[in-house]
């Protein structure tokens, strides 16, 4: 029942047993135990081929936070089972490969498989959740595991910038999707993609519509390395060739594809839609490809190839959903949808024929110690079968029969004629551009897959650059390549297999309204007649042949562009000048001294208070209930008036201290006045020990000569004290006229009945508000320790003691 | 007599930040113990004020009372404005001690902070 959840969660179960089995079984490679995960996985999900194929689908929900509606959903359809079996089983040769490209006796394989199967299990997660939180905390899984993953070889610099340029890219991309997925999950009401989808056609008028729909594309772009997303790609490369093949080609980067795929039946048939994705795709297509050629290291050559396969998958989701926009479905909105059957198929073609070729460089890698074309060469009869592989990969991606390359790129060529076609979204202007930009992609693909072809294993061996004599792989290390290269082929003979059962129910999943309507006809065929698309793929053999030879004349247009502006250093530029910004501005406005600290706070006070005060008319002044004024009073007033101003003009400190005194005396007789007999007494008594605490304080501070100039008056400490001066004084003669009900000390004038006391304020004290009391002689007592440690506490060993100096 | 006592709690606070923002420490603490005269003071006249009212004793079987809740306030207030004042003056004496300086612009954080 919960066998798809447990799917998902089964590699992060062995993932917590991986180190015991690395450091107890260490006669064994740990890749073998991991191994047995992704096999049994695949067999699991291949079962359910049959039932998906005919129309089923199966669903189970764990609760996990039902209150917020967010449930461990697992939903299994075409679309999740297709990229779950290329996830099982690109895993399954990947890690198989990999325990004969990782050395056992060198490098920390727990961590790898850890890794590993952690990605491995959020990929599955990815592609199987309904829930949109719980796909978003699977994707930042994906983004942690592979950053983990590329910083496999953490003691390198550029393994440590790769990984964290690709963390800042795809989370970025990650924390837009979120905000997206919650603008969605605001105006559909359910965080279950199969309702939202149910429940679209209501929605495209929403305010929030668009910008749901473009930051959740954001997340796609950033993780599917499309333009200008696409920098952490090539620098990704740093990982081990495994992780490259694995997350870099057949899974990760196909995530966004996924999210594109899974979300067209919301955002599909949207004019907004499809120019984003079909644009921002066949932009990455012809920019990947027109980058690949000048690439000298054979993996970075393969990350441009798969920015360039990924916008060419991109382009086709993109075509593909104008059908929606169709108001009837039949033959003719079918024959537009079919983009998408095509980018199915070309997705699963790539992650075939891509998984190979970057073994392929690993095998290469391995064993001449280089991956730079320019010290390569002449490996054909040295490497035949690693030689056949990079063939069949390349002739794939170049789109050449019999590999199933060809299938897929005839269907590309179809989709982007058709698209001229369209009687909506004003293709008629721009539509050209479609087919003529993806011949020129093609065509430039046709001539770096030559180069990764000839540079490789023609040419002149030259075993002298090399750091190892060159042979053939080991057995174990050709597995997993000849298997995707014997797919390759076995996907162009057979097409329709993959079809009926894989990509027909994954077309079903992105595409419900076709499916249902029954107008779903079509099968693949590799020979269709002398027609555009046959003519169009003879141009590109044609030109790129021709390319290719005069390479050495027109590479100098790559030197035309200017460095300056390329991405990279956009990013570098850009990251290193926020940094230094936000450090500048920091510096700038904490700059260590209190006085600076001050002035912030008392401007902020002031500007809110005087804001708020004006702008709400709360000021108002009624002196009219103001009791009189006795002489004595008056005087006591002004006397104080003129100490505390004196204050400021005191020529030494001493005079100051006891202006201060004064003060509180003063404050002492008001409190007579008013009529607080206990106010009184205790500050008589705490403005003495006040006083006798100043001078005490005195006594030990610094010598005077130089402090006892009076202070140079600042016009700008005056005028704020002024402005906090008047701002006490009008607030408290608003508060004053504005009294809003009586008070409630009327009460305490029980003080006798309730407590037994005839002194309210003590009463209150000791009583009806004890607990202030409480609190009040504890902020004594840690004062009263605070002086003792204070005055008792040896200087650290750190600090100055200038008291014996 | 509010608006006579109001005036004097502006001109208190006016010295109090005055005396807060000037450099020397000696000067921010009586800054601080004027600030809290200027505070209770305004406890005491928020609270209001009636000519005839006896003081909050009730063996003076007078007619009314002055509110006897701020005083209890207040009294607190002092309590606590004591104990820090108190805290703060030694807090004053060591720092020069330690350090050699009571002015704040040059109590910047120690050079190996950064």
């Amino acid at each position: 029942m919960y066998t798809v959840n447990i799917a998902i969660l089964t590699p992060f179960i062995v993932a917590l047993f991986i180190p015991f089995l690395y450091k107890r079984l260490s006669a064994i490679h740990t890749g073998w135990f991991v191994l047995a995960v992704p096999v049994a996985l695949f067999a699991i999900l291949a079962s359910y081929i049959p039932a998906v194929a005919n129309g089923e689908t199966f669903y189970s929900s764990i609760p996990w936070l039902p209150s917020l509606g967010i449930n461990f959903t697992a939903y299994l359809d075409g679309l999740g089972l297709i990229f779950a079996l290329l996830i099982t089983g690109v895993g399954s040769l990947v890690i198989l490969y990999s325990i004969y490209y990782l050395s056992k006796e060198r490098e920390s394989l727990h961590h790898f498989y850890i890794y590993l199967l952690m990605f491995m299990g959020a990929m599955l997660g990815v592609v199987f959740s309904d829930n949109l939180l719980v796909l978003y905390v699977f994707w930042e899984l994906t983004s942690i595991s592979s950053f983990l993953l590329i910083a496999y070889w953490h003691h390198r610099r550029q393994s440590r910038y790769g990984a964290q340029k690709s963390m800042l890219i795809t989370v970025m991309g990650g924390i837009g999707m979120l905000a997206g997925f919650l603008m969605l999950s605001s105006f559909a009401g359910t965080f279950s993609v199969r309702e939202i989808i149910d429940g679209m056609g209501d929605y495209a008028s929403h305010a929030l519509f668009v910008p749901a729909m473009l930051l959740i594309l954001l997340g796609a772009f950033t993780k599917s390395a499309q333009f200008p997303f696409h920098i952490w790609l090539p620098d990704a490369m740093e990982a081990p060739t495994p992780v490259s093949a694995y997350l870099h080609s057949a899974t990760m980067v196909k995530a966004g594809i996924y999210l594109v795929a899974r979300f067209t039946p919301v955002f599909g048939g949207e004019a907004v839609w499809f120019w984003v994705v079909s644009i921002v795709g066949i932009v990455t297509l012809f920019w990947g490809s027109f980058t690949a050629i000048r690439q000298t290291d054979l993996k970075a050559l393969l990350a441009y190839s798969t920015i360039s396969q990924l916008g060419l998958i991109m382009t086709l989701l993109g075509l593909g959903s104008a059908a929606l926009h169709f108001d009837v479905i039949d033959n003719q909105s079918f024959y537009y949808s079919l983009a998408i059957f095509a980018a199915l198929f070309h997705l699963v073609n790539h992650s075939t024929f891509k998984g190979a070729l970057f073994m392929v460089v690993g095998i290469v890698d391995h064993e001449t110690g280089t991956r730079d074309i320019r010290k390569l060469g002449g490996l054909m009869t040295v490497m035949p079968v690693t030689f056949t592989v990079a063939v069949i990969g390349s002739f794939s991606m170049a789109g050449l029969p019999p590999f199933n390359g060809f299938l897929s790129k005839e269907m590309f060529f179809t989709a982007v004629l058709r698209i001229i076609e369209l009687p909506f979204f004003s293709v008629e202007t721009w539509g050209l551009l479609f087919p003529i930009i993806a011949w020129l992609a093609s065509v430039l693909t046709f001539v770096y897959c030559l180069i990764l072809i000839f540079k490789t294993f023609f040419g002149e061996h030259q075993p002298e650059k090399l750091e190892k004599s060159a042979h053939e792989a080991p057995f174990g290390m050709l597995v997993s390549p000849v298997i995707l290269a014997s797919l390759v082929v076995a996907f162009f003979f057979f097409p329709n297999v993959l079809g009926e059962f894989l990509l027909k129910p994954a077309y079903g999943a992105v595409m419900p309204a076709f499916i249902d309507a029954g107008v779903f006809d079509y099968q693949i065929k590799a020979w269709h007649g002398i027609n555009t698309e046959l003519l169009m793929t003879l141009g590109i053999v044609g030109l790129g042949l021709v390319l290719y030879r005069s390479l050495p004349r027109w590479v100098g247009v790559y030197s035309l562009f200017p460095a300056m502006l390329s991405l990279d250093r956009l990013y570098n530029g850009a990251l290193i000048s926020v940094e230094r910004r936000s450090n500048e501005i920091t510096n700038r406005y904490m700059t260590g001294n209190m006085y600076h600290y001050l002035l912030y706070i008392f401007l902020v006070i002031l500007g809110l208070v005087y804001t708020v005060a004006l702008t709400t008319g709360a000021l108002s002044f009624n002196v009219s209930n103001d009791a009189p004024i006795s002489i004595y009073e008056g005087i006591l007033a002004a006397v104080m008036a003129i100490t505390a101003i004196s204050i400021l003009f005191a020529k030494s400190r001493m005079t100051g201290i006891l202006l201060n005194g004064v003060l509180g005396y003063l404050v002492a007789l008001f409190f007579v006045f008013f009529r607080a007999p206990d106010l009184a007494l205790t500050q008589l008594v705490i403005e003495t020990v006040t006083a006798a605490l100043f001078l005490l304080c005195f006594y030990f501070l610094p010598d005077w000569d130089k402090q006892k100039h009076k202070t140079k008056p600042k016009l700008l400490n005056g005028l704020i004290a002024v402005a906090t001066g008047a701002m006490v004084t009008v607030l408290a003669l608003s508060v004053n006229s504005n009294r809003l009900f009586d008070s409630i000390s009327a009460f305490y004038e029980n003080a006798y009945e309730l407590a037994g006391a005839k002194n309210i304020v003590n009463a209150i004290l000791g009583d009806f508000r004890a607990f202030d009391t409480m609190l009040e002689v504890v902020v004594l007592l840690i004062a009263g320790l605070g002086v003792y440690v204070l005055i008792k506490l040896k200087a650290s060993k750190g600090g100055r003691d200038l008291e014996g100096k | 007599m509010e608006t006579m006592m109001s005036l004097l709690v502006g001109v208190l606070v006016t010295v109090a930040t005055y005396l807060i923002l000037s450099k020397s420490l000696l000067r921010v603490i009586l800054g601080t113990a004027i600030m809290s005269h200027a505070v209770h003071l305004l406890i005491m006249i928020m609270g209001g004020f009636s000519g005839d009212s006896s003081a909050p004793l009730l063996g003076e079987e007078a007619t009314s009372y002055t509110d006897a809740l701020p005083q209890a306030l207040i009294l607190t207030a002092i309590v606590i404005s004591f104990g820090v004042t108190a805290l703060f003056l030694v807090l004053a004496y060591r720092t020069y001690r330690d350090l050699g300086t009571d002015d704040l612009t040059k109590l910047r954080g120690l050079d190996d902070d950064e």
